[in-house]
């Protein structure tokens, strides 16, 4: 009898696999978009668009909050881009372009920025949207009562550090109201991304009268009063967050979705299924072993594009057997086939890494190592001599630890990187598994640590977000790297305003760094997720930054459209 | 066994507290219960077999347990390239890994259940044996410790103390030891009035004593079944801990970590769930018929 | 004089309640100050002065002794304190927000395991020893021998995203989203409830009274229904209490598969984040709720069972 329901089961489980038969039968595939007409003005036509204007949106994991000022992950910064409106935006393309200010002028000497703020400006609440908003904003993204965690955004601004460190009030920040609707903000040296930080959540405006009234209960449905396209209308924790359009949004007719549904859906398999049976239109990214499937079943939904960030593991440099070895750490760098990581074990088209700083910003382009034109071959021979001259052999290989916190896309390429230097090298590598809050822990002790899991998205559009976090004794700084010239070179990046000069001080800076091999790169990372034909209005961008003010559905065809 | 006479179960469950008796003991009755159940039987050969297999397995693939096959990654059972279950996104092979991920299964189960046999028949034994005051207040903080949302505990733990497999051992363990110490207790109480044990106690026999050489031993039965019983249990617990990441360090695997690995390329990747989540299913099947067929065949009463 | 002796128990039963949480709160609050890490590490290390501002804000700074009795003091006036983690919110108030959904979806998992356990294990117990017999209590066994995050994908697979007839996860409130959910939570249970419920039936039907009532020519299933089901319920009664304690265990599982809101994830998240005041509040919510249901079913037990007999407990 047993014998008989066991037999049972793995056909049971085969059956549900639906591999053999190919196509799964999901509900997502059966409808397909009219083809987009636009109008005079280059907006969709009215008659292909949905009756329906509502996006659903899978958003990774529940916003831990939605004030702007407190903000520091990632669903929250993609509902707060839809809920605020900072100084500057963003085009679908990652461009920055005027947001509530409509233009600005910048100073010669690069320390001055004057904003002038659009009229028809409002508050979700009717209410005027003035320089003395952003004035009062600002302090309190800044003053250390408030307690954000990301204020180290606004240190380009004069006398920000002060003010974060609280030896000076928040009155003293250099932003100032010169007129009802003309914003000055002084900066401490010149910092061209200055206008891709105003469009970051930590510069947004609040609306000072629901702050003072409702405090921490601010950021409610009811009570939250914002400036951007949409207004949050409902939200029910761990479960969705509505946003309604907002109709006093100054650019409210070019809206043309009515309602944005964000879900904060965590394991990526739901969210997939969720897409399938055609309950979400846009997911926040898509299971990791997957690549083949989902390129066999949903060709049409993958979108996959560089997004501005670099995976990399990092040595301990405090820590033996780091210390003094640049030999070794390069040993270790070379045995690492990145392409075959890339094609085996990542699979989403990222990119083979040799430097620090991702591809695709701006005009930047990173110092290539030398080795990043060897064959593999090469670099394993190289890397084998290299080891050898370490004084490390068969008999008394190299044995050390690689942690990484919990997640299976690290542990893959911990699995990976340990087995190709078993390979190559015959290194004996021990792989520890923490969970996320020991591992950052441990990361920033430098005691425990020999090599680790890190990586690095771009905060801002700009090199030196990468660079900065190698400055010696820097918060980031769990290499233990600390070299003076790097320092130095980081100082006069940071005076530097003339674009061609301060790029080449970074690719110096970047090669400095690269040399003495603090990290081992791996890839550049790729966003990837599924997202319904019918959803337009969207372009893939570095930042991955994806405002649905501009976005809309697209009606299905019907049969008759088919037909046609 | 339903046309047991009630006089001769009497006779049959004095043997069997007795313990020795001449003739026919009451083990030897019992396994011949135990063989007429073929549930039972099937199982019990099933899990020698996997037993067998999972410990010398192994050693016999040509795999080796975190060997990357970079040609064959997420390779479906292929014979011709020599990984019958298929490989992982890695290239690891499956066979080899759900081998291995069955003997940490196993070891947890059996370890754990062992941890918590210990710590729970000292406790029933000591507390039903004394009884009065000792018993009272032990059983309150049986009854205490049992209304905490326990799985909590044991996640904290982990938390708290890192993921070590001696770690999940102790914790598990230490979880599932109320139930025995219950259990043990109350057939305790019904031994100590045995006369052999008021005997021995009028002898001067001392407590401790008594209780290692006549009501431990009598035990044997209640905790048998209780063991086999609790074994899938406990392999159940580990495959929980494995879904939320805290369960044993890569490279080594377990059933409930593979499964969950698998469960998430369910339609993808088939074969890295069907293996390992077959060999858990049947092992948890056969643990929990052999421990129904050791309950029927120890105590005739047709209980389950 | 058996009221008496019911109620004295009860009392006795309801003044341990006190010191149990009193150990529940200390051991889980001292366990989590000791993992490494708070609340507050990230990705993105903070400025000191930001640190110490922050903690400050949540009296983190204070002697760990001092926070102790602090929060004591707050569980008195029932106020769990603001979560870390979730920053809008106070505990209290994702408290009330989750435990509606736990309760709703536990509350169905646990009814539909008892209904159909109990059916499955009568029916088994009738047809004892039989083909039937065995195919249904096997199969009842597939509920404690597959994991449920096996279970899970595959009722979505075929339910949500082949047959599109439910939702393949998300919490609407309404019935549809609960399906699923639901029936994964019950599996175990059934399994259980009817391995329960089949072994007592049969030593019910084969008990003297049992005999004696079917000697004396009554129909069967009134012998069966009237005079057999209501003494075999009773160790289905006193596995209600661990068996709430495994729907929690398992609506971890069920919340993060189906992406649904109750408590059971908030106490893991809550422990990975070092959200303290969250694995706290729901630590002590839980436990409380666990308690009172084990004195629930114990009181329950003692008024089905005139048997029982305080002194031996």
């Amino acid at each position: 009898m047993a014998g008989q329901l066991l037999w049972l089961l793995p056909l049971l489980l085969l059956a549900c696999g639906g591999g053999e038969d190919g196509a799964p039968r999901d509900r997502s595939l059966s409808r397909q978009p009219v083809a987009l007409v636009l109008d005079a003005d280059g907006r969709p036509d009215p008659s292909v668009l949905a009756a329906e204007q509502v996006l659903h949106r899978g958003n990774g994991s529940e916003p831990q909050t939605l004030d702007p000022h407190l903000a520091e992950d990632v669903p929250s910064a993609n509902i707060l881009r839809d809920l605020f409106e900072g100084l500057t935006s963003e085009a679908p393309d990652g461009r920055i372009v005027p947001g509530v200010a409509e233009r600005w002028n910048i100073s010669r000497d690069g320390l001055t920025y004057t904003f002038y703020l659009r009229r028809d400006a409002r508050w979700s609440n009717g209410d005027p949207l003035l320089a003395e908003d952003f004035v009062w904003s600002l302090r309190r993204s800044a003053d250390p009562a408030t307690a954000s965690t990301l204020s180290n955004i606004l240190l380009p601004i004069a006398q920000a550090d002060a003010v974060l460190a609280g030896t000076e009030p928040p009155e003293a920040l250099g932003v100032s109201a010169l007129d009802e609707r003309i914003l000055q903000i002084r900066l401490a040296a010149p910092t061209p991304y200055l206008l891709s930080l105003l469009a970051h959540s930590s510069t947004y405006p609040v609306h000072r009268a629901s702050v003072e009234r409702f405090g921490d209960k601010y950021p409610r449905p009811g009570n939250l009063v914002s400036n951007g396209a949409f207004v949050l209308a409902d939200w029910v924790v761990r479960s969705k967050v509505t946003l309604q359009r907002n109709r006093e949004y100054w650019n409210d007719q070019a809206t043309l979705l009515e309602q944005v549904i964000y879900y904060p859906f965590e394991d990526q398999s739901t969210a997939l299924k969720q897409f399938r049976a055609g309950r979400l239109q846009w997911t926040h990214e898509v299971p990791n072993n997957q690549f083949q499937w989902l390129r066999e079943h949903y060709a049409k939904e993958l979108v996959i594009s560089p997004w501005m960030g670099s995976y990399f593991l990092g040595f301990n440099l405090l820590r033996e057997p780091f210390i003094a070895s640049p030999q070794l750490r390069e040993a270790l760098v070379l045995a690492v086939d990145r392409t075959l990581l890339t094609e085996k074990v990542t699979q989403f088209g990222e990119q083979p890494s040799f430097t620090l700083v991702p591809p695709g910003i701006g005009e930047y382009v990173s110092p290539l190592p030398e080795y990043a034109s060897w064959t593999q071959e090469e670099r394993n021979v190289a890397a084998q001599a290299l080891y050898a001259a370490a004084g490390y052999s068969e008999a008394d290989p190299l044995r050390i630890e690689i942690r990484y916190n919990t997640s299976e896309n690290h542990k893959k390429i911990a699995l990976a990187v340990a087995s190709m230097w078993k390979q190559v090298l015959g290194v004996e590598t021990t792989l520890i598994n923490e969970e996320w809050k020991v591992f950052l822990q441990n990361r920033q002790q430098k005691v425990l640590t020999q090599v680790f899991r890190a990586n690095w998205i771009g905060d801002y559009n700009d090199p030196f977000s990468f660079l900065e976090m190698f400055r010696t004794g820097h918060g980031q700084n769990d290499y233990g790297y600390s070299n003076s010239l790097y320092d130095s070179l980081l100082g006069q990046i940071a005076a530097e305003r003339i674009p061609a000069r301060r790029r080449r001080l970074m690719q110096e800076a970047e090669r400095v760094l690269l040399e003495e091999v603090p990290i081992i790169p791996i890839y550049t990372y790729v966003t990837k997720r599924l997202v319904d034909p019918h959803l337009r209005g969207w372009e893939s961008n570095v930042m991955d930054h994806h405002y649905s003010k501009n976005m809309y559905l697209l009606r299905s065809q019907s049969v008759t459209d088919a037909q046609l | 066994m339903k046309s047991a006479e009630p006089a001769a179960l009497d006779a049959f469950e004095a043997a069997l507290t007795l313990g020795d008796v001449k003739g026919r003991s009451p083990w030897e009755d019992a396994w011949h219960r135990l063989l007429k159940n073929r549930a039972a039987v099937i199982s019990a050969l099933l899990m020698g077999m996997m037993i067998l297999v999972v410990i010398f397995g192994p050693m016999l693939s040509p795999w080796d347990l975190d060997y990357t096959d970079w040609d064959h990654t997420n390779s479906p059972p292929s014979l011709a390239n020599g990984h019958w279950f298929g490989t992982d996104a890695v290239g690891r092979d499956i066979l080899v890994r759900t081998l291995q991920g069955g003997r940490i299964s196993l070891l947890v189960g059996v370890v754990a259940t062992l941890v918590s046999l210990l710590i729970g028949v000292t406790y029933g034994a000591i507390a039903g044996y004394y009884g009065g005051v000792t018993d009272r207040i032990m059983m309150r903080l049986v009854d205490i410790i049992y209304a905490l949302p326990f799985m909590f505990f044991v996640i904290l733990l982990m938390v708290v103390f890192g993921r070590h497999i001696v770690l999940i051992f102790v914790a598990i363990g230490a979880v599932n030891w109320l139930d025995m110490a219950r259990i043990v207790r109350g057939q305790t109480l019904g031994l100590k009035r045995m006369e052999y044990v008021e005997a021995a106690r009028a002898c001067g026999v001392e407590n401790r004593d008594i209780i290692r050489r006549h009501i431990v031993p009598n035990l044997l039965g209640v905790v048998m079944v209780y063991v086999t019983l609790t074994i899938p249990q406990v392999i159940l617990v580990e495959s929980f801990l494995s879904f939320l990441g805290l369960g044993v360090q890569e490279p080594m695997s377990s059933w409930g970590a593979l499964v969950n690995d698998g469960a998430q390329d369910m339609e993808s990747a088939p074969w890295t769930l069907v293996f390992p989540a077959a060999m858990l299913t049947i092992t948890l099947y056969c643990f929990n018929y052999i421990g129904d067929g050791l309950r029927d065949a120890l105590d005739p009463k047709d209980r389950l | 004089m058996r009221q008496q002796s019911l109620l004295r128990h009860a009392g006795q039963r309801l003044l341990g309640v006190l010191p149990t949480l009193l150990l529940l709160i200390t051991v889980v609050f001292f366990l989590m100050r000791i993992a490494p890490g708070g609340p507050f590490d990230s990705e993105k290390a903070l400025p000191p002065d930001i640190q110490a501002n922050l903690e400050a804000k949540y009296h983190l700074d204070e002697p760990l002794l001092q926070q102790y009795f602090r929060y004591l003091g707050q569980i008195l006036v029932l106020d769990f304190g603001p979560s870390f983690q979730y920053k809008d919110w106070t505990v209290n108030e994702l408290i009330a927000q989750g435990f509606p959904v736990s309760l709703t979806i536990g509350g169905f998992a646990m009814l539909l395991g008892f209904l159909v356990g109990v059916t499955v294990g009568v029916l088994s117990a009738l047809r004892q020893n039989t083909a039937a017999d065995y195919a249904t209590m096997g199969f009842a066994m597939l509920g404690v021998s597959i994991p449920n995050f096996v279970v899970a994908p595959v009722l979505i697979l075929l339910f949500a995203v082949y047959a599109g007839w439910l939702p393949a996860g998300g919490w609407d409130g309404g019935w549809r989203s609960a399906v699923l959910p639901v029936i994964t939570l019950a599996l175990p249970v059934i399994a259980y409830i009817a391995r329960l419920m089949r072994g007592s039936m049969i030593e019910m039907l084969h008990s003297n009274f049992i005999r004696t009532a079917r000697a004396k020519g009554l129909p069967e299933w009134h012998v069966i229904l009237r005079h057999a089901l209501k003494p075999a319920l009773l160790p289905v009664i006193s596995y209600m209490g661990p068996a709430t304690a495994a729907l929690i265990t398992g609506s971890v599982v069920i919340e993060r598969i189906f992406a649904i809101p109750g408590l059971g994830s908030y106490f893991v998240q809550g422990a990975l984040n070092r959200d303290y005041t969250l694995v706290m509040g729901v630590v002590i919510f839980y436990g409380f709720l666990i308690i009172m249901l084990n004195f629930i079913v114990d009181m329950l037990y003692s008024i089905l069972n005139p048997k029982i007999r305080y002194e031996e407990r």
